[in-house]
């Protein structure tokens, strides 16, 4: 929308020295005690090999690292990290953005619709991942006893593909509402007279969604990108873990779901923390790139 | 409206059906559940229909019945979830608007240093950082207290980066108005640029309201006190993990119950983004 | 601390002036701070039991405090350690036994602490069985053995008489219980027989109950170079036989951790190797006769059937803490040791008596023949255990356990045969316990 926001910048600024450090004074003082500190501990902790109560620790430099590439189950899961994300971050924008178009649409039953769609998302993650498992149970779940009748046969205890779908729907249904939110309010802040405008140029709704209403979206379309990128990454793990705790046989075991499995639940704090350095990297460098790419297309 | 087109409308309305469908049917499930008894919840399948112990189930919790494993009140946990989530969504709010003014609105030293430091916080996995974290905030002396609760949680690269989006959306003309005005930065950000940005800060609240409503391992670790947990941990608590009977229609209730502060907020908030669209129609 | 408290929510200002809720405990009793996992009706029964035992006294005041589920324990309780605020009591779940028995100075083993207090404390009146897994090398009590199971086996007796079986003759042998599932299946039941636990009871109960090792070094008693032993001969003859059984739909995989359960009591499956504690859980559900009995076993196996193992939890003390303090928890411990005490907890949740005299009073009182087979947990275990089966006390036991699961499951979806499963369990298992053993030197 304009031009001079390209890659990031105002032209219009305010001046002032000591004001914007007094405005970030504030964030910058909570990252640092609560995030830079521990972050530096965890870099320290994956050079260290040391048992749970670090009573004797070993500096080991790079070995917690070699040691991780090279067993084949921490490389597959590189392969199943990336599909996972893709497909949870892919189909959750997709959907929900679907959902707050039609839903912006609509008058009749509105309010209805939207906190039917938006309630889910209180439901805490440490039930919903119960719930799930509750209706997809292969004994006893309506779900899976649903899919029974219509000759599935559902059985995500052994089948992988079938545990990867179970959490990615898991994962994506956690995620959809936040998703809905943030396009509805997107949406609703897009001028009427813009598309009142267009529509009488003779736009039809499918031209003037893809020729304004999408374009001015961008910014929220890049935001919920990086964040559903992000969650992904790193806020499935509950879900994984009542779902299918990364069975069977390691198929839904990504990479976050690991760095639990062995810091959280099993005590191996070097390992998971060179672990969770290798995905601070990735994440790092994917942002990086969505930053460079991306945002630079998205019009402001 | 801007045109008609009845068949839009209509595929409009079921595809939300559906929606609504997929996306609603645990939260019917649990309301189910929670009306029936412990035996019915456990039969497979199970019943779609709400069952006859609403009422009963419901008073149970409530008054802290003696077999549901949640010997402290669900009163006194609500306030405490009520009370940290209204901290950690109000601080968050506060703290991501101003950082993410200073970075779109001046040039300084040091500023995508200062916010790719904020940034980077979204990607440290919560387990890894958390015993440090939490030696942190005993070597502080703030276990047990609702600022350990919340404090850690304020810092919010996610809500930065929101309002960083919305701030470049504002046109440059009323910056340009406000500076030729004589206003001074922070009466630009009061008078213009917060009104602004109710949409999202009400779309964020909610967000962060029920993040911090739901918070289940932090709490968990930093108090040593049962009065201090919030409702999400209760719920656990009932939850038999592995060697008893789980009472799964309580469960189902006292989780209904958790779920009504951060729904009512949703509904409320809902005002806000209907009054966007009110604005929007001028 | 109260008063602290209030200060800062004062200076935040924006949780404004909230009372905090003073319920101080009673005045002058020494705090007792006790961190545990028990959710649900197992909360309800620690609470009362130290509801209980505070109100015997007025020195000691008990506090327990849930702190989520066994992982979650363990890791608030090291957190707390690292930081200098370490509860007085945690309780561990069995497979972090190890980890806690080689935090060398984080931890006060009970017997020491019981005989600096004064308190008096005889070894032999615990279970053996139980008593010994928690055992230091030189046979001290390192941690108090609170709640302990093993596994043991149910059968549905309606679908036993169904399917023309006697009810009353459950099988003894794995080769019985083939037969018993084939009659089972052509009945129409829709599964013989699932196991929880797969890794706890098809490998690490089953290699006691069959008197074989499951590691070397004693199972890990007797260091840390231990290494795995679960591809031998006879594991794999198990796990193919389970194999086999899977591959003509008499043996049902029910998943991870205890979540077959519900498929027995559901009616689907007929036959189940499950914790001696689900025991409740089931009664609660099944709407129709159920059995218990011993493990089934291969009768050709020198020495089988041993005893089975403990699974469940124990509770550690920590160190540093001060005398008043220990006397204290000293004071607990006998008091949750007393035999109507051990009793009323075995009774009320299935879990085993700790001392033989708890035991003995069940008995007395009829509770056994009131409830039929509820005294096979015990029975199992009251014999003299041999060094390969006291237990398992590895290193990383809980990923351990994980790498066993994951490795099983590709062994029943047909993705590899039961010896490449089982050997490629023994080289990644053997990978975690190289790596413990230089963590913990």
């Amino acid at each position: 929308m304009n031009t001079s926001a390209v890659a990031g910048q105002k032209r219009v600024v305010f001046s002032g020295l000591v004001l914007p450090y007094l405005l970030l004074a504030p964030q910058l003082i909570i990252t640092v005690v609560f995030f830079f500190w521990p972050a530096a501990q965890a870099l320290w902790q994956s050079t260290q090999m040391q048992d749970a109560f670090g009573i004797g620790s070993e500096f080991v430099g790079l070995e917690n690292f070699t040691t991780l590439f090279s067993t084949p189950e921490y490389l597959a899961s590189f392969r199943l990290t990336a599909a996972f994300s893709t497909a949870v971050a892919v189909s959750g924008l997709v959907i929900a953005l679907l959902l707050a178009v039609m839903a912006n649409r609509v008058i009749r039953a509105a309010t209805a619709y939207k906190t039917l769609l938006i309630w889910p998302y209180a439901v805490a993650p440490a039930i919903a991942a119960v719930l799930w498992l509750f209706l997809f149970s292969p004994a006893v779940g309506i779900l899976a006893l649903a899919l029974r009748h219509v000759g599935v046969d559902w059985n995500h205890l052994l089948n992988g593909d079938q545990a990867f779908l179970l959490v990615v729907i898991t994962s994506v249904w956690k995620q959809v509402s936040y998703n809905f939110l943030f396009f509805l309010a997107g949406l609703q802040s897009i001028p009427r007279s813009l598309l009142e405008a267009a529509a009488i140029d003779g736009a039809g709704p499918w031209r003037r969604f893809r020729t304004i209403v999408f374009p001015l979206l961008s910014p929220t379309t890049f935001f919920l990108l990086v964040v559903n990128v992000i969650y992904a990454f790193f806020d499935t793990f509950a879900v994984i873990d009542a779902a299918t705790q990364g069975g069977p046989g390691g198929q839904t075991a990504v990479l976050v779901y690991k760095v639990y499995q062995d810091g959280f639940k099993g005590l191996d704090f070097g390992s998971s923390a060179a672990q969770s350095v290798v995905l601070m990297l990735i994440v790092t460098v994917l942002t990086v790139m969505q930053f460079r790419f991306i945002d630079r297309r998205v019009q402001y | 409206m801007i045109e008609r087109r009845p068949m839009l409308d209509l595929l409009a309305h079921l595809i939300l059906l559906i929606g609504v469908l997929l996306v609603a049917f645990p939260v019917y499930v649990t309301f189910v559940a929670s009306t029936q008894t412990a035996a019915e919840v456990q039969q497979a399948p199970m019943s779609l229909l709400p069952g006859s112990h609403l009422i009963e189930n419901y008073t149970q919790v409530i008054t802290g019945g003696s077999n549901t494993g949640s010997s402290a009140p669900v009163g006194r946990m609500m306030w405490v979830s009520l009370i940290t989530a209204l901290v950690i969504s109000i601080g968050k709010i506060s703290i991501s608007l101003l950082s993410a003014f200073a970075v779109v609105y001046f040039r300084f030293p040091g500023r995508m240093l200062c916010f790719w430091m904020i940034f980077v916080t979204l990607m440290l996995p919560v387990e890894v950082r958390i015993s440090p974290t939490y030696q942190v905030v005993a070597g502080l002396g703030l276990l047990n207290s609702y600022a350990g609760l919340t404090l850690p949680l304020i810092a919010s690269a996610t809500a930065t980066f929101l309002f960083r989006q919305f701030f470049m959306t504002v046109p440059d003309e009323l910056a340009e108005a406000a500076r030729i005005d004589g206003a001074s930065p922070m009466r630009f950000f009061r008078d213009i640029l917060l009104p602004l940005s109710r949409t999202s800060i009400a779309a964020l609240f909610v967000i962060q309201f029920i993040y911090g409503w739901n918070q289940y391992l932090w709490p968990l670790l930093v108090t040593t006190q049962e009065d201090m947990y919030p409702v999400v941990i209760g719920i656990r608590r009932m939850i038999a993990g592995g060697d008893a009977a789980t009472e799964w229609n309580l469960v189902m209730a006292t989780a209904m119950l958790a779920m009504l502060p951060p729904a009512a907020v949703v509904v409320l908030m809902q005002r806000w983004f209907v009054k966007g669209l009110v604005d929007a129609e001028k | 601390m109260r008063i602290r408290l209030h200060f800062r929510q004062y200076v935040l200002g924006l949780a404004g002036a909230v009372a905090v809720a003073s319920a101080a405990p009673a005045l002058a009793a020494t705090e007792i701070q006790l961190w545990h996992a028990m959710t649900g009706a197992l909360n309800e029964r620690i609470v009362g039991l130290t509801e209980e035992f505070n109100k015997s006294q007025s020195d000691y005041h008990v506090n327990p405090v849930y702190k989520g589920s066994y992982p979650e324990a363990l890791n608030a309780g090291i957190a707390a350690f690292r930081a200098g605020t370490a509860p007085h009591i945690l309780q561990v779940f069995e497979v972090g036994t190890a980890t806690m028995m080689n935090a060398k100075g984080a931890i006060k083993p009970v017997e020491v602490m019981m005989k600096e207090a004064g308190e008096p404390f005889d070894r032999t009146a615990y279970v053996p069985a139980v008593a010994g897994y928690y055992a230091t090398a030189n046979g001290q009590l390192a941690s108090f053995p609170f709640n302990s199971s093993t596994p043991v086996f149910y059968y549905n007796k309606d679908a036993f008489a169904k399917a023309g079986l006697d009810p009353e003759a459950p099988p003894k042998t794995w080769t019985e219980l083939a037969v018993a599932a084939a009659k089972l299946k052509s009945s129409g039941q829709r599964c013989g027989y699932t196991t929880t636990w797969p890794s706890w009871i098809q490998l690490e109960t089953f290699s006691a109950w069959h008197n074989v090792e499951y590691a070397t070094k004693n199972n890990g008693f007797g260091g840390l170079d231990a290494r795995l032993k679960i591809n031998s001969p006879l594991h794999v003859r198990h796990i193919e036989n389970l194999a086999n059984l899977s591959k003509q739909g008499l043996f049902t995989y029910g998943g991870r951790g205890n979540a077959a359960v519900s498929r027995f009591f559901s009616g689907e499956c007929a036959m189940l190797t499950e914790s001696s504690s689900g025991y409740a859980n089931i009664k609660k559900n099944a709407t129709f006769k159920f059995g218990i009995a011993s493990l089934p076993y291969y009768p050709d196996v020198a020495g089988a059937p041993q005893n089975t193992i403990i699974g469940g939890a124990s509770l550690w003390v920590f160190a540093n803490k001060t005398a008043p303090e220990y006397k204290g928890v000293a004071k607990f411990f006998s008091y949750l040791s007393k035999p109507e005490v051990q009793a009323k907890w075995h009774q009320e949740t299935g879990y085993l008596p700790v001392t033989t005299a708890a035991y003995d009073l069940t008995r007395k009182s009829g509770f056994y023949k009131q409830n039929p087979g509820t005294d096979v947990s015990v029975e199992q275990m009251i014999v003299k255990i041999t060094d390969k089966s006291r237990g398992v006390r590895l290193g990383f036991l809980p990923q351990i356990r994980d790498v066993t699961e994951e490795e099983l499951e590709n062994v029943w979806a047909g993705k590899q045969t039961a010896k490449q499963g089982l050997d490629r369990a023994v080289q990644r298992g053997d990978e975690l316990l190289t790596r413990f053993e230089r963590g913990n030197r």
